[in-house]
């Protein structure tokens, strides 16, 4: 528990010192004392996608985690069971159409790939309840089987699409956080308040479903309540993210396993740590995104490639190394 | 028999159509250490699921402390009883500590934290299972026999009068057979803990158990003390095959072993 607790110290400094540090970073390194452009740059460009970066990263970070704990298995995050195929094909068919509006200051497209997200877990969570039971080798395999469907789906929009919509449906299934904002950041933490709220109450529920939901009843967890709360928190802070921010992977499925590695499996501590984690990481992906820019001189790498570049290497390197690090 | 602390009546289950327990009418003395034994398949650990509430789709009438099930709340009901289940097939990545800590999960809301008296027990509980010094390892890393230990210190840290068990001894080496009884027979002798525990060994459910419940088909096939159930006859026609009793210098009641009268 000490050695947790200092852990945890450890990355709530590190934390602290990405979202002060990190602004300063980007093509051009510009000091805190800066004046006048440089410093709309900085408080008024910068620091806001910052901050989106950071409540994004851990957003996805904790959906991961809550969702591997309940179905028991590393591989069960909100994008594997068909999030980000669900909002992309919001998206896509929102973009196709050509539609454009926006409510509460969230354009179309988000609020389409909003839609997605939510539906495709829906549909994940409906087929898995009609085959009976809960059993996670049926979760994961409808989600397989609707993410694939769901590509197909949105190959064949690009294919009746004209160049320039086909463009956009591919950029924004990349993953960025080049055009953030205030407004998205406003936008974005309403979901990470209400999701990362009762991932906080439910730490204790999360340590019983992780070694298993015989034990969790026997020990009076109300199961059927607890896992819809699971599933609303983290399909809303998922899909919040993905909406916003279009599907940025990896996040998810690697702060929680880095983050028991490092603190333990008890979501007392994992929860904030994946939290910080998770913020810390994006947050530094977004901000080499910047400072690669301005070195190549070129177009911003969109964030999404960068997580995923690194986080396929990373699982080879779990896997090899497996300790019982993969094994939840 | 004691006062009944649990009360069954007709329970019955099926799934997906098959009808697993069929009417199985039986009582629980307060205190008592009780088995239940019978063939693979025969339904024991259905029966044990649906006392210890994970199955609830059931007909008939289960009644505890003198409550029927469908008033009280899971969480009511986890503070009455403890569940052990089988040993297989089980991933931990909680420290013993962390894991046994879980058993306090009905005495919390979710908006206390533990308290001294959770930490109390969950200390005394790992003292009972002899894992004070393994607390801080997880429970990954330990063997069959201390990941047993573990997880009935779970079970006891969560301070039920009744604790049940799904084959507790099995896959144990002798020295944990040997610590998980004592831990049982203790439990339920010193501390007046209820136990129902499946067995699949006929010669530790006799040695410490008050009554045994033999069941065949979803159907009680006979009940009775571990004298009436030591009977060659009596247990062929629950598991189809021929038994012998030999007179045992070690205990009172003779030792069954497997295969008829040369």
């Amino acid at each position: 528990m000490k050695r947790s607790l200092i852990s945890l110290g450890a990355l709530l400094v590190l934390a602290l010192a990405t979202l002060l540090l990190s602004p300063l970073f980007g093509m051009e390194f510009i000091p805190l004392n800066a004046t006048g452009q440089e410093k709309e740059i900085l408080f008024g460009i910068r620091m806001p996608r910052v901050f989106c970066a950071f409540s994004a990263g851990a957003m996805l970070a904790l959906s991961g985690m809550s969702f591997q704990a309940l179905f028991r298995n590393p591989l069960a995050t909100p994008f594997t069971l068909g999030v980000s195929s669900g909002a992309a094909l919001g998206a896509a068919i929102f973009i196709r159409f050509g539609l454009a509006f926006s409510i509460l200051g969230m354009s179309g497209t988000s609020m389409a790939a909003f839609v997605g997200a939510l539906l495709s877990i829906l549909l994940v969570y409906g087929l898995t309840k009609l085959k009976g039971g809960f059993s996670t080798p049926t979760l994961l395999l409808s989600g397989i089987a609707i993410s694939f469907f769901f590509s197909s789906l949105i190959l064949f929009i690009q294919y009746i699409s004209g160049l320039t919509h086909s463009f956009r449906i591919v950029h924004w299934m990349m993953g960025t956080l080049s055009t953030a904002d205030f407004p998205k950041l406003w936008n974005l933490l309403p979901f990470l308040g209400v999701g990362g709220l009762l991932l906080a109450f439910l730490h204790r529920e999360m340590n019983l479903f992780m070694v298993g939901e015989d034990i969790a009843i026997s020990r009076g967890v109300n199961t059927g309540l607890v896992k819809k709360l699971i599933f609303l928190a983290a399909s809303l802070m998922v899909g919040g993210v993905v909406a916003i921010c279009g599907p940025i992977g990896f996040v998810g499925m690697m702060s929680p396993h880095i983050c028991r590695l490092l603190i333990g499996a008890d979501h007392r501590f994992l929860t904030p740590a994946t939290f910080l984690f998770g913020g810390i990481f994006l947050t530094l992906c977004d901000t080499l995104t910047r400072v690669l820019s301005g070195w190549s001189g070129g177009a911003e790498l969109p964030v999404g490639v960068l997580t995923a570049l690194l986080g396929g290497p990373f699982f080879i390197l779990l896997l090899l190394n497996r300790k019982g690090g993969l094994d939840l | 028999m004691n006062k009944a602390i649990i009360q069954i009546k007709d329970l019955t289950i099926s799934f997906s159509g098959n009808e697993i327990l069929k009417g199985v009418s039986l009582d629980i003395g307060e205190g008592e250490y009780v088995s239940i034994i019978g063939p693979n398949g025969a339904g024991k650990t259905t029966l044990i699921k649906c006392i210890a509430g994970i199955y609830s789709d059931w007909k008939g009438a289960i009644q505890i402390d003198d409550q029927p099930y469908a008033k009280l709340t899971s969480r009511d009901l986890a503070r009455l009883q403890s569940y052990v289940p089988q040993a297989e097939g089980r991933t931990n990545p909680l420290t013993v500590e962390e894991f046994v800590a879980t058993g306090r999960y009905p005495h919390l809301s979710a908006f206390t934290s533990m308290k001294q008296a959770d930490y109390q027990a969950v200390d005394h509980a790992l003292e009972l299972a002899g894992l004070t010094d393994l607390r801080k390892r997880k429970i990954a890393t330990l063997s069959g026999g201390e990941r047993q230990m573990a997880f009935i210190a779970a079970a006891l840290a969560q301070e039920t009068k009744i604790l049940l068990l799904d084959e507790p001894s099995t896959f144990l080496d002798y020295r944990h057979q040997a610590n998980v009884a004592g831990l049982l027979k203790s439990a339920c002798r010193e501390n007046g803990i209820t136990v129902i525990a499946v067995h699949h060994d006929i010669n530790t459910a006799s040695e410490c158990s008050d009554r045994i419940h033999a069941i065949k088909e979803g159907r009680l096939a006979f009940s009775g003390t571990a004298e009436e159930t030591l009977n060659p006859e009596l247990l062929k026609t629950i598991y189809e095959t021929d038994f012998t009793t030999t007179p045992s210098p070690h205990r009172p009641l003779p030792f069954v072993s497997l295969g008829g009268q040369p």
